[in-house]
């Protein structure tokens, strides 16, 4: 790795329902385990490169609960941060924005409108939208010949696209970045899938984040190197303290992976 | 009180938020006047080039900065905001501030590991010493979102660079003027502390 490597970047990922934090394990069954302005600033502190909310909160009409979380962390948290859950226009994608999230995250609403995609990248620019795409293992066949199907609901439906292909037209379409979630491997924290990363980051030239599984940092390790990612997403392993983000950083650098180290600063 | 130049940059808030957190006051405005009686002014932004000179145009702000830069107001550029002060700019090949002789040019990479834009955390080393500059260590990282950069045709002008696929310019100066390619109200503590210090800058280097 020469010094013309970008950093690979920890993210770490946090579940908001109504305000609060949660992480969900397999999708279901989600558990209340705090503040997420509170979540945020401890990870900013202790040198966190980016981090994820994906509002997961049922209703419509508590949108503006999001929004407040989103203006509260902008506030505090001088990092890049994106929001996801829940978008379907691009009024409520520039709202995001103006309430201080750097990027936000299309899913579902994307795969039943791809144009939503290109519609965002237009008025908040490519750099700011991310293709979050929930993929699981499926049987190749003429139509999924990765045998990675792209599913929305939380995982309960597959839509009949190949997880490649959706990741190619993403990438035309107009989103900046793509995080790439295996719906098999999440909440197991048995590790990444390594392969279907590798697929999708080998398959398009902008930035791909590896999402579900990860449990040690070794995890992290490979899906940053094997796994060709730009960045790991982290969550239970650093929500339930099992790790701090720094102990990852300094795990990857022993490994030769090139992180950003914080460091104290007066200011 | 520092004044934030509003020409429909994205990332106008974010830095309005910085400034907040830091105990520095700032205000918003479109308003020419304004900035030509500013104290002090953050010319911010996100986007394409292009559109950014179409709005600062409408709204008048061009001459007010030139202005503003010729009275020795200390002013400080953004991304978009370090792009567009120079003659010209590849995006859109349209003309721009000429506030520092050269251009704005994209990143032409032969490495197929690199993409575009370069978006992420990348080491800035500094080249020449700068007030604004003044707490930055060897190794330090701070963030980047672009696919152009400023490219000050006197190599005098560039303060610091940073490596993607060769070394670029990340950031330049001019007496009272400076600009960062790199996003101190996104870099952590090691950014906030470059707004910090320009609110105390007297403007000269």
């Amino acid at each position: 790795m020469g010094r013309n490597v970008l950093s690979k970047r920890v993210i770490a990922c946090l579940d908001v329902r109504d305000g609060k934090l949660a992480k969900s394990i397999k999708f279901v069954d989600t558990k209340d385990i705090g503040d997420p302005v509170e979540k945020a600033r401890e990870y900013y502190r202790g040198g966190l490169d980016e981090l994820v909310f994906y509002d997961i909160t049922a209703s419509s009409d508590a949108r503006g609960i999001m929004l407040d979380v989103v203006e509260k962390v902008a506030a505090e948290v001088f990092i890049p941060f994106s929001v996801g859950g829940g978008i379907r226009s691009v009024e409520d994608a520039t709202n995001l924005r103006l309430a201080g999230a750097e990027k936000i995250n299309v899913n579902s609403a994307a795969v039943k409108d791809p144009e939503l995609i290109a519609r965002c990248s237009r008025a908040i620019g490519a750099q700011s939208v991310v293709l979050s795409m929930d993929v699981k293992r499926c049987t190749p066949s003429a139509t999924i010949p990765s045998g990675y199907e792209i599913v929305i609901n939380g995982g309960r439906t597959p839509v009949g696209r190949d997880a490649i292909a959706w990741a190619r037209e993403g990438e035309r379409l107009g989103a900046g970045e793509l995080v790439v979630n295996s719906i098999d491997a999440d909440g197991t924290r048995e590790g990444y899938e390594i392969r279907l990363t590798r697929l999708v980051a080998d398959a398009v030239q902008v930035p791909v984040i590896a999402s579900g599984g990860a449990g040690k940092p070794e995890h992290l390790y490979e899906v940053l190197t094997e796994g060709h990612a730009d960045a790991a997403l982290v969550a239970s392993m650093v929500h339930y303290g099992d790790y701090t983000v720094l102990e990852l950083k300094e795990y990857l650098r022993s490994r030769g992976v090139k992180v950003r180290m914080p460091r104290a600063v007066s200011i | 009180m520092i004044t934030i130049v509003d020409y429909n940059a994205g990332n106008l808030r974010s830095v309005k938020r910085a400034c907040d957190a830091v105990g520095i006051d700032s205000k918003i405005t479109e308003d020419a006047d304004a900035v030509v009686k500013a104290g002090r002014i953050i010319f911010p932004g996100v986007g394409a080039a292009e559109s950014a000179m179409e709005t600062v145009k409408s709204r008048g702000l061009d001459d007010a900065l030139r202005e503003a830069v010729r009275r020795g107001t200390p002013v400080l550029g953004i991304c978009i905001g370090a792009q567009i002060i120079l003659d010209r700019s590849e995006e859109g090949d349209v003309a721009c501030l000429g506030l520092i002789p050269g251009n704005t040019v994209r990143f032409k990479l032969r490495d197929p590991r690199l993409k575009v834009p370069h978006i992420g955390w990348n080491e800035v080393r500094v080249e020449k010493p700068h007030p604004l500059l003044a707490g930055f260590e060897p190794g330090d990282e701070l963030y980047f979102v672009h696919s152009y950069y400023p490219s000050p045709r006197d190599p005098e002008r560039v303060y610091a660079t940073s490596d993607y696929g060769g070394a670029f310019c990340c950031a330049l100066g001019q007496g009272n003027l400076f600009a960062t390619q790199f996003h101190p109200e996104k870099s952590g503590p090691i950014g906030l502390g470059v707004l910090q210090r320009f609110s105390r800058w007297d403007g000269t280097c």
